[in-house]
């Protein structure tokens, strides 16, 4: 059975209707708040457990399971004083392939301001910091201005939703750099300094933003929040296979008939999704080339692998794949494939923070080699010299960028080496012509 | 990141910026500003002040704006913080623009999703009016710059120019909005296709068909 309307959390999702309190109070956010603040932070921390949810951010930890690292008393400071916690809620969509976070915000602001109040509550936090994409300019507008229409109506700031908890929200712009979509790089720059990521641990639970206690959360994984508080976790846990529960904003792009983003139940398999929303594939199925499933930190996979695997993050990974960000990049056989990952090996060599060696020399090597392969100006050895230099930057460096950049390339040489060796003996023949 | 250089400072910069301070609606965005972050922690506050003093520069020579050193020692001694980490944080972050640029900034997607769906004839279009990436046409109005997926995958391809969008692209419709812009309209931001909204399937959604003419209440059918 497939999802209905009924048990989709985004239902402004297209944003037909307007995004203003009143609109999304009709639409059932904001009700009756301080009921499931009443229920305790503990209680909301076991329902969200117990709903299966998955941190929607790419990485899928539980997200009920993180919220429970925060400490329940709050640590003090050299002076005694106890420290504040801090949710911040990761609004810098950048990976290429995603764009349902921005969706969420133009469209249904106030579903991420409740859940902000939910989630912060629920980890004893004091307020809540979201960091937007600097170039989300317009969606940060109509985030501003739900926040200040939540804090006139008393939803948020001293005694929010009259639950007796003061909690604060308040947006930050970034800068456009995709860097500070890492969780510790997002802390620092919300600090007024270089994205650059911190060596973990310590984890921000211990000592995130300012050194305080503090999680840090994607956009969808705190706006579905307050839904499921309302519905239940066996509501939610209902949909998707288990160990991948729940509803997901897919975001479909590339060469499908019709581009989308659309709300639909975990584990919806590949075809049914492209079937029932977004027009089939361009050229139909016999042109489908690979996919990108997850946004581009992921392999990709080839054509007869994806078509009847289920869109979960168990799912892809069982395809050498992951789930990402549900952001689903669809290629059909009119795609230059090397050049394609390639352009991914440069926006890895432009997003590089270049804190770590391996990954700011090596993203830019990379590039490099991947562009000779492209046009086939290079050795079949160096297909190999690059997999295996792919796999020195790989685990290497402080953050993921450096594994982010690696995977794209490793799958296209696992799935598609014929194709990189075939450019290259191309080249050579043709060379030899020339010179006779 | 490594290709961006800070412009120089000389004496008729400074003589040109020296005197930069805000105005006073922007004094009270500023304050406002600070205010967001902890008593104590108000250097937190240095990317919106540059976003803020960028754009007071703009609305100066009515161009998107830039940040001549000058400004940014007078971000650096309104957060009491030292210049170098303004300067650090300047040139780190791409939206803030280290030399002279246009009236227009038209940014093009080229990551692999815009690329997919003809992020190169969207360029090669802009280079046809005599765009150049990197550069401003003699004229001023127009700087071009390839950017880095800006998240508007599902409408692809687009460029945004300064604050908004244009999405679901092909060379005539850029053009059509770039005329618009040149004449001073305000062409509509957001998709271009004919009969698309947002982001829902071209032709109408396949999910929440209620939402297109109502604002629906599901709640009642839980």
């Amino acid at each position: 059975m497939s999802l209905q309307d009924k048990d989709r959390i985004f239902t402004n999702l297209y944003g037909y209707q307007p995004w203003n309190l009143a609109a999304a109070q009709a639409r059932g956010a904001w009700d009756n708040t301080k009921d499931i603040l009443a229920k305790g932070r503990d209680l909301i921390v076991e329902e969200i457990k117990a709903s299966g949810l998955r941190g929607r951010g790419g990485a899928g930890f539980p997200t009920g399971m993180k919220w429970s690292f925060m400490p329940k008393e709050p640590p003090k400071d050299h002076a005694g004083n106890p420290r504040p916690s801090f949710l911040v809620i990761n609004a810098d969509e950048s990976e290429p392939g995603s764009c349902k976070d921005r969706e969420i915000i133009r469209h249904d602001p106030h579903l991420l301001l409740e859940g902000a109040l939910v989630a912060g509550f629920a980890m004893g936090a004091r307020a809540a910091y979201i960091y937007i994409r600097g170039e989300y300019i317009r969606e940060a507008e109509v985030l501003f201005a739900a926040r200040d229409e939540a804090y006139a109506a008393g939803l948020l700031g001293k005694n929010a939703c009259g639950s007796g908890y003061d909690f604060d929200v308040f947006v930050h712009r970034g800068a456009g750099a995709y860097i500070c979509g890492e969780e510790t790089a997002m802390i620092e720059s919300l600090e007024g300094k270089k994205g650059q990521p911190r060596l973990k641990p310590p984890f921000p639970a211990g000592a995130g933003l300012y050194g305080c206690p503090t999680t840090v959360n994607n956009v969808e994984s705190i706006a579905v929040a307050p839904t499921i508080m309302r519905r239940g976790a066996s509501w939610f846990a209902s949909f998707g296979r288990e160990n991948n529960k729940g509803t997901k904003l897919f975001q479909i792009s590339g060469h499908v008939d019709k581009p989308c983003v659309v709300e639909e139940e975990m584990s919806i398999p590949f075809r049914e999704l492209i079937e029932k929303h977004c027009g089939g594939i361009r050229g139909g199925w016999d042109n489908l080339l690979a996919v990108i499933p997850g946004g581009s930190s992921v392999p990709l996979v080839p054509a007869a692998e994806i078509m009847d695997a289920p869109m979960d993050f168990d799912g892809l990974k069982a395809v050498g794949s992951g789930l990402g960000t549900a952001a689903v990049i669809v290629m059909d056989k009119s795609t230059d494939i090397v050049r394609a990952i390639s352009r991914l090996s440069y926006f890895y060599k432009h997003e590089s923070c270049g804190q770590c060696t391996p990954c700011r020399e090596g993203t830019g090597w990379m590039w490099r080699v991947m562009e000779r392969l492209r046009t086939g100006d290079a050795a079949v050895e160096e297909i190999d010299m690059l997999q295996q230099v792919t796999k020195q930057v790989e685990g290497h460096t402080i953050c993921a960028l450096g594994d982010a950049a690696a995977w794209p390339i490793q799958g296209l040489i696992r799935h598609f080496r014929p194709e990189i060796e075939r450019r290259i003996e191309e080249r050579l023949a043709n060379t030899a012509v020339a010179a006779e | 990141m490594a290709d961006r250089y800070i412009e120089p400072d000389t004496p008729e910069l400074r003589a040109r910026w020296g005197n930069f301070a805000w105005t006073p609606e922007n004094a009270e965005k500023a304050r406002d500003i600070v205010a967001r972050y902890p008593a104590g922690r108000q250097r937190s506050a240095v990317m919106p002040l540059l976003d803020l003093a960028q754009r007071q520069v703009g609305a100066e020579l009515n161009t998107q704006g830039w940040l001549p050193i000058p400004v940014m020692e007078y971000v650096a001694a309104y957060l009491d913080m030292p210049i170098i980490r303004v300067v650090e944080v300047a040139t780190f972050y791409t939206m803030y623009n280290i030399g002279p640029i246009g009236r227009f900034h038209v940014q093009v997607c080229g990551t692999t999703p815009c690329m997919l769906r003809g992020s190169d004839e969207i360029m090669a279009a802009c280079k046809a009016r005599g765009m150049k990436k990197g550069h401003t046409t003699e004229d001023g109005l127009w700087s071009l710059t390839e950017v880095e997926c800006m998240g508007n995958c599902s409408s692809a391809p687009m460029v945004q120019i300064n604050d908004d969008n244009y999405e679901d692209l092909k060379a005539e419709r850029l053009d059509a909005v770039l005329d618009a812009l040149a004449k001073g309209e305000t062409p509509r931001a957001g998709t271009q296709e004919p009969g698309r909204h947002t982001v829902e399937p071209l032709g109408g959604p396949t999910t929440l068909k209620e939402m297109v003419t109502e604002n629906h209440d599901y709640r009642g059918e839980w």
